[in-house]
């Protein structure tokens, strides 16, 4: 029975072609990160099922992918050193960050608060080779004169520019953890003759504790991804790291630096795609525990 | 000072007390004298700075830094507003019921002895805590339900009504003189309401209790003296029988005869 009232006109094909349309740009991410995943799998494939020797892989620390009459691939060295960096960076990024976190949430007011998120997020805004700027001309004549050391790229010089630029996001995370915490808890703290600090201490840093587990999770994501910078921080020789002036090198960094330089199908060119897969296995890890642990927070 | 009868001495006394939001003002020349170890109750329309009045007794109104105050507010005899005044120690002495039950996401245990640690330096021991736990949850009647759960946390498994008695019941260990209590029942259902006014009908004595209400059959009920507001001023302030049976303004009459509000 046609009726005027199931005509389909102009509207209704414009709504659904939006629709389409959003649904499309919807899956992307799905596709997209599939898609990557795939690839890389691909690329890499062909090295773990002929070439790898899982034992060399994750325990040896001589990466010598080139060498003529016996190329070794172990990642160890690399793994320790990016671990190193990234715990150090941590435990020099966590507490300024939390502080920052506490102060804009709880403390700053109006304008401050304001002029103090925007300065936060501008952080986050600095290109990381920019980054790797400061760590080359500021930073490691500072660790030489400061620390009278024959060289100022390594450990410490790489935790310092990889705190700062996981400092943004850290503390946007944190302050969204302490945002999260009803303001009624403060309040009951307060009425019952708690201070500031006092309810900040017993009250909202034990609420919000999940939310502050996962922005330090965030972090060491940020630590074992992070490239350009660390690249040229870190002195980029092959090394497992015994002092914090020590030179290393990142497993990211090695990709960055040798992919180029690889003839593509090769053993060391796949090789190079096992780390990435490695690294994804890796991030996607922490990410996903971050991201329950917020959830749980939630539910909670 | 004032020297009224000495047999009743004032546990709140207020003089010329003006508040502003910003520029938006919600109290006017307050001038009230509410007296030691009764219940007083505090009625009127939404927004005629009953709650606001309340919530300046123990100075948790500042919580939102734009109040400004003039005049001053003397609780036992000490002005609130001067600036000596240490705001742990007036919450110490006056303590604070919410509209919906706050318990602190820790446990029952914790929640009853976070105001006894915060106001003593030095650690109490086991049974100490304990016997203080226990007392206090004896007072709000709710020892027994919930003496076997102590350590589980005080937001899962409570009802709204024993949460609010928790709320209550944490009050005590730090030996407060006032109780403010803003619309403590409103979350509650019927059960839960009477239960909670019978606890705090039971507290009349001890305590000097200042309780807002919307609920005017609580109001009368539940009071010995009863102060209705409108608009920012206090219209009238009176034992609550004759506030209810021989008001002497019209505003009242026409209030508590839901004429309006």
């Amino acid at each position: 029975m046609a009726t005027a009232s199931d005509a389909r006109d102009k509207n209704w094909f414009i709504d659904k072609f939006f629709q389409s349309l959003m649904f499309v740009c919807g899956i992307s991410a799905i596709v997209f990160v599939v898609g990557i995943f795939l690839f890389v799998f691909k690329e890499g494939l062909g090295f773990i099922v002929n070439d790898m020797n899982v034992a060399e892989f994750f325990f040896s620390p001589k990466w010598r992918p080139t060498s003529l009459h016996h190329p070794t691939y172990g990642i160890l060295a690399m793994v320790a050193g990016t671990a190193a960096v990234t715990i150090l960076a941590m435990a020099i990024c966590l507490p300024f960050s939390i502080g920052a976190a506490i102060f804009i949430a709880e403390f700053a007011t109006g304008k401050t608060r304001e002029i103090l998120k925007i300065l936060i997020e501008f952080l986050a805004a600095i290109p990381s080779v920019v980054w790797g700027f400061i760590a080359l001309s500021i930073m490691n004549p500072f660790i030489i004169t400061a620390f009278d050391v024959p060289m100022g790229l390594g450990v410490l010089n790489s935790a310092l520019i990889l705190a700062l630029m996981a400092a943004p996001i850290v503390t946007s995370i944190a302050e969204d953890a302490f945002k999260a915490v009803p303001d009624t808890y403060r309040e009951a703290a307060e009425a019952l003759g708690a201070t500031r600090w006092q309810t900040i201490r017993k009250v909202v840093l034990p609420a919000a504790k999940n939310g502050l587990l996962s922005a330090g999770l965030l972090g060491v994501g940020r630590g074992f991804g992070e490239t350009m910078a660390i690249l040229m921080a870190s002195g980029h020789s092959i090394n497992i790291p015994t002092s914090v002036f020590d030179s290393f090198r990142a497993l990211t960094a090695t990709i960055a630096a040798e992919l180029g330089e690889t003839a593509v199908g090769s053993p060391h060119y796949q090789s190079l795609f096992a780390i990435g897969i490695f690294l994804f296995f890796i991030t996607f890890l922490i990410n996903m525990t971050a991201d329950f642990i917020v959830r749980g927070v939630k539910k909670g | 000072m004032n020297t009224s009868d000495a047999a009743q001495p004032l546990a709140i006394n207020t003089r010329e007390l003006n508040l502003w939001y910003g520029t938006f003002q919600a109290l006017f020349d307050i001038n009230l004298k509410i007296k030691q170890g009764i219940i007083t109750s505090l009625i009127g329309p939404s927004g005629c700075g009953k709650s606001t009045f309340l919530r300046s007794v123990d100075r948790i109104n500042e919580r939102l830094g734009y109040v400004r105050i003039k005049g001053a507010i003397e609780v036992l005899d000490q002005n609130i507003y001067e600036p000596h005044v240490e705001l742990a120690q007036l919450r110490k002495q006056v303590g604070m019921v919410f509209q919906r039950p706050n318990p602190l996401p820790i446990s029952i245990r914790d929640n009853i002895l976070f105001g006894h640690r915060i106001h003593n330096d030095k650690t109490s021991s086991k049974s100490e805590e304990d016997a203080i736990v226990e007392d206090a949850l004896r007072q709000v009647l709710l020892w027994d339900q919930v003496k076997d759960r102590l350590n589980q946390k005080a937001s899962v498994g409570l009802s709204l009504e024993e949460m609010q008695k928790l709320c209550i019941a944490r009050l005590l260990p730090v030996k407060p003189s006032i109780l403010l209590m803003d619309e403590p029942c409103s979350a509650l259902d019927p059960k839960g309401t009477a239960a909670v006014e019978e606890l705090i009908w039971e507290l009349r004595g001890r305590y000097s209790i200042l309780i807002v209400t919307h609920n005017m059959a609580q109001a009368r009920r539940a009071s010995e003296e009863c102060i209705f507001m409108l608009m920012g001023k206090v219209v009238e302030h009176s034992r609550t029988e004759e506030l209810f049976v021989t008001p002497t303004h019209k505003e009242t009459a026409d209030y508590i005869e839901g004429r309006y509000g």
